[in-house]
């Protein structure tokens, strides 16, 4: 396993595309490890604000320097990071967490399904992939971001909740307005998109992985103040409960009574 | 340069503690810092039986500090005996054992499990905020203090630590009561009790609704409990909440402890506790100091 790091990093770019939604890019070394649904966690520098802000790995460059981060602006921390800019540092923790489990889809039909700020880690994820990808994505509105980059690696069905642009609904109205059908599914979102996916996934019998989140501490499995529940007793607690920022953030539908 | 510390006849390389609950048992930190630099680890609790703790969010930040309600999720002292306990053993440092129960019956069966392990010392929680039945309902008031105090301590068969709680109107009085039942040693501050409301939900941020503060913001308190109870008792007194760094540390020496602990901070830095170690030798050759203990209870006036 790689060992994990705190670090200084630079802001190598830094803009805005969609309400609240940032799109970063940071010079790192971390960058050569990191792994599609794994994440960093991110360090204010106002010292009001102590704990770090853990946000999914979007992108990995080509030369594996740099790491893209797209985040939504949902309190003090992240509004810190949206008023900085190219040359400014950040300090960072990771790589944390386990990732999707690529080998999984090698050749599959797979479901790529992203709602609303769990898109990003969709992008890495597609690019890694080599199977046949059906990228779902969930938005809010027309204000849409990230289904650009992530149509150069796969079919992309967007769906909106207020109709303006492509099925209206979630995702998984996308897979009943298209028809879709897949072995695979690997999908980050909130907890009701989550719930669906695995309710879907257990009455069509199809493996799926699901990214969870949960506030945190540490980060590194330690505190246990991210856990979530667990259908069978975890290996490393003892009890039914599973480290998120460790044991996940990815976790097989069917392990996690979510 | 002497950096050793003695509490109760165990001898520390240093006074540079991790605080219990914030370390697990070293292992998740040991990718940061080497253990073997540490004067001790002092580990999650842990009970007779495994725990599973609170429903979740469980921690919140605030200003300068964080909230938590973990609620003692732990493995039970079977696992903890066969994973945490030969882990630790590897390293160079003290093994402290932070113990907790939901009755006086669960602690002694800890303590009695831990009898023929090795493990230095234990540190008896009697003021975790989080959870129902034990834990604090032990340690906010002077006579079940006393009394689960003076229970341990005719079981156990290392020093025990007796870990207070700032949720208590006398911090001298509660010293006293565990100095009197026998304890070997004092630590504070555990969490003090908080609670933090979203106010676009309307809801409360923890599920629990109430979570222990800890981080920077609670240093002041913590250091003027340390030095309350150094005061009222003889007994040894390991200081903690709060501590970001070598200069806290101090502070909290200065006020009577005779050991540190490093708690949440490890979360902002991993890094702290041997920033703290090393930071104390810097403060030491600045002044010309021979023995880290010469600055134990030495604020003057």
């Amino acid at each position: 396993m790689v060992q994990k790091k705190k670090i200084k990093t630079t802001i190598v770019s830094q803009k805005q595309i969609a309400e609240q939604v940032y799109d970063l890019w940071l010079e790192t070394r971390l960058a050569k490890d990191a792994h599609p649904g794994q994440f960093v966690a991110v360090y204010p520098n106002h010292e009001s604000t102590l704990l770090p802000r853990p946000i999914s790995i979007c992108e990995v460059s080509e030369d594996k320097r740099r790491l893209r981060l797209v985040y939504r602006v949902a309190g003090k921390g992240t509004a810190e990071f949206a008023s900085y800019g190219a040359e400014d540092s950040l300090e960072i923790l990771g790589v944390l967490g386990n990732g999707f489990p690529i080998d999984k889809a090698k050749g599959k039909r797979v479901f790529l399904m992203g709602g609303g700020i769990g898109i990003p880690p969709m992008l890495e994820l597609a690019k890694r992939l080599d199977c046949r990808k059906q990228i779902l994505l969930g938005y809010r509105d027309k204000d849409l971001f990230l289904q650009e980059d992530l149509a150069r690696y796969g079919d992309v069905y967007v769906a909106t909740e207020d109709g303006s642009v492509g099925t209206k609904g979630n995702v998984m109205d996308i897979i009943k307005a298209h028809g879709l059908a897949a072995d695979v599914i690997m999908a980050c979102g909130p907890m009701p998109m989550l719930r669906a996916i695995k309710k879907y996934a257990g009455e069509n019998k199809i493996e799926a992985y699901i990214s969870l989140e949960e506030r945190m501490a540490c980060g590194v499995g330690a505190c246990l103040g991210c856990v979530c529940r667990t259908t069978k007793v975890d290996a490393h607690s003892h009890v039914h409960n599973a480290r998120i920022c460790t044991d996940g953030p990815v976790f097989e539908a069917g392990e996690v009574d979510i | 340069m002497n950096t050793q510390v003695t509490i109760a006849g165990v001898t520390f390389k240093n006074p540079v503690m991790t605080a219990s609950g914030t370390f697990g048992s070293g292992m998740e930190y040991s990718d940061f810092v080497d253990l073997n630099k540490l004067g001790a680890v002092v580990t999650k609790g842990v009970a007779n039986v495994p725990w599973e703790g609170n429903p979740t969010p469980r921690v919140a930040e605030v200003y300068g500090g964080m909230l938590n309600a973990i609620g003692l999720q732990n493995p039970g002292i079977d696992v903890f005996i066969k994973r945490d306990v030969p882990f630790l053993q590897k390293y160079d440092t003290k093994i402290i054992v932070n113990v907790c129960g939901k009755t006086v019956e669960d602690y002694l069966d800890v303590v009695e499990r831990l009898g023929d392990q090795p493990v230095d010392m234990l540190e008896i929680n009697v003021s975790c905020p989080n959870v129902k039945e034990g834990a604090i309902a032990f340690g906010q008031k002077p006579d079940s203090l006393y009394d689960i105090t003076s229970q341990i301590k005719k079981k156990a068969r290392q020093p025990v630590i007796m870990k207070l709680s700032p949720n208590v109107t006398d911090i001298a009085e509660m010293s006293r009561a565990a100095e009197a039942a026998g304890a070997d040693a004092l630590s504070m501050i555990n969490t003090i009790t908080g609670m933090k409301i979203d106010i676009h939900r309307k809801k409360f941020v923890l599920a629990n609704k109430t979570g222990g503060m800890s981080g920077p913001a609670i240093k002041p308190v913590a250091v003027r409990m340390v030095y309350q109870a150094a005061q009222a008792v003889k007994i040894p007194i390991i200081g903690m909440g709060g501590i970001a760094n070598a200069e806290d540390a101090i502070e909290f020496l200065l006020a009577g402890a005779s050991a540190v602990a490093v708690g949440a901070m490890n979360f902002v830095n991993p890094y702290t506790t041997v920033e703290v170690v090393e930071g104390i030798e810097a403060y030491m050759q600045r002044y010309g100091m021979e023995k880290v203990t010469d600055l134990i209870g030495a604020v003057e006036g």
